[in-house]
């Protein structure tokens, strides 16, 4: 017996295509400044938010938003039947500990930073099976929790190379449904680990570009889309140099998508006042781009049809440190105004 | 994946098309950043001598003075922003070294005075003591060997 809803090699349609029934996002200072500060829900206008600790803050960040997400919505939290989520902290304490008192079941999920997408497109699948009516997908990231975590302390005065890019600071929580007048989520196409041997943590856009490459590509074979199909193409947190890696590997492979490509960690910050280097990254990257800017594009019509691809980098001090390259993965999912 | 892009070729792709540091401008900016702070220094060097101090009394009192400068800078949240610019010639004197100390102490004391801020205070500095210590012994011993032949 075949699986009647798979696609090709790595893609998923959905028979019964969830719906976005809500999304929220909040963000740091630094990102409500930034380009697309109209789009948030909140901006916090200290790290701490009031709390003792950044990792704190980031619980509080994630616990947030999603409660926006669920308010926004129309729902009470007692409605949610899944959360799945994840952050960048060891062992993921952010969802866990931001998700402790919701009294909701629980999956914990790690993808670094495509984490957005692997939430959406798990929740997605816990839908369309019929598993469930309400689940939530969050994800968040902490510049200051991470800084400490993967780099330097933050008063540490070391200098950043043009490539690294700077962890957002930000929560995205988007609420999916079995019912719902849309967007749906149409198609998930699930990334393989990519590793062309990058081993500079400071140009994480370069090692996790291949992956990027590789699931859009796939993406395309699997579904016989063509790039004309989207509005929009967007990549998580490749940033500048990254994003024109993939455009330039996809293009080589006859592929171009040069018209309806851009990235989130692009996006998010303005490169020239903000002085953010490559551009931004993180779970909380595309996750506030998505539940921010591109659903806002999407229920305004804007938008119709756009392919989401979050990027992560699945590597950690201890294997950087041990000589060990970075591996990459994407996650393609398909969202889009009309449910085919 | 581009079919036959090994590893290798990749790496040197990646490395063309990545823009590189400005090495000229940084090193510019390290060398009259870091002068600046050894003019400092050699201020309150003159000031001690001055004051009637030896060399060599003068020369602890001035690291006191410029570590005590570079951990109130560091704690001010001053320093790393002239580090940006300044890179080695931030790094390089004893402020430095301040800097790399004082920096994790008050980051890691969110997980309490001993196990956060005593035990990670080191993490940065911790090789340059272990590495400093020993390079002095090795050399202390050359410098033995040699006078008692």
């Amino acid at each position: 017996m075949t699986a009647a809803k798979r696609l090709g090699k790595q893609t998923v349609k959905f028979q019964n295509p969830p719906s976005i029934l809500a999304t929220a996002s909040i963000v740091g200072k630094k990102e409500g400044e930034g380009p697309l500060k109209h789009y948030y829900d909140q901006i916090i206008e200290d790290g701490f938010w009031g709390e003792k600790t950044w990792e704190k803050a980031e619980t509080k960040l994630l616990r947030e938003t999603i409660m926006t997400a669920v308010t926004k919505a129309d729902l009470s939290i007692k409605d949610i039947q899944y959360i799945l989520s994840g952050d960048l902290l060891n062992q993921c304490i952010a969802s866990s500990y931001g998700i402790r008192d919701m009294g909701v079941p629980f999956f914990g999920l790690y993808g670094a930073c495509s984490t957005m997408a692997e939430s959406l497109s798990l929740a997605s699948i816990l839908i369309d099976g019929g598993f469930a009516d309400y689940v939530v997908a969050a994800t968040s990231s902490h510049f200051c929790s991470a800084e400490r975590q993967f780099r330097f302390p933050l008063e540490y005065g070391g200098q950043r190379p043009p490539t690294s890019q700077w962890t957002v600071t930000g929560s995205g929580a988007v609420v999916l449904s079995s019912k719902g007048n849309g967007p749906y989520i149409t198609h998930i196409t699930t990334g393989k680990i990519v590793d062309l041997g990058i081993k500079d943590a400071n140009n994480m856009g370069a090692a996790m570009a291949p992956a990027a490459v590789d699931t859009i590509f796939t993406h395309f074979e699997d579904t016989g889309f063509d790039p004309d199909y989207y509005d929009l193409i967007i990549t998580g947190d490749l940033a500048y140099y990254g994003k024109e890696i993939a455009q330039d590997m996809l293009q080589r492979k006859g592929c171009d998508i040069s018209k309806i490509f851009t990235d989130c960690g692009i996006e998010i910050f303005d490169k020239e006042k903000q002085d953010t280097h490559a551009g931004g990254s993180g779970c909380g990257c595309s996750a506030v781009v998505l539940a921010g800017y591109l659903y806002h594009e999407l229920t305004k019509g804007n938008l119709n049809k756009i392919l989401f691809v979050a990027t992560g980098a699945l590597m950690s001090p201890t294997s950087s440190q041990q000589g060990e390259s970075i591996p990459g993965i994407a996650h393609a999912v398909t969202i889009q105004n009309a449910m085919e | 994946m581009e079919q036959g892009l090994t590893k290798k070729e990749y790496e040197k792709y990646v490395q063309k098309k990545m823009p590189k540091s400005p090495v000229i401008k940084n090193t510019i900016k390290a060398f009259i950043i870091g002068g600046i702070i050894c003019i400092v220094g050699q201020v309150v060097s003159n000031y001690f001598k001055g004051r009637g101090m030896s060399v060599e009394e003068a020369g602890g009192a001035t690291a006191i003075v410029m570590v005590l400068l570079g951990a109130l800078l560091t704690g001010l949240d001053i320093y790393d922003g002239i580090a940006k610019h300044a890179g080695a010639g931030t790094i390089v004197p004893i402020t430095g070294f301040a800097n790399s100390i004082v920096s994790p102490a008050m980051e890691f004391k969110s997980e309490g005075y001993v196990l956060g801020m005593a035990s990670k205070m080191f993490v940065i500095a911790g090789p340059v003591l272990v590495y400093g210590i020993i390079a002095s012994i090795v050399v202390g011993i050359i410098s033995f060997i040699v006078k008692t032949l």
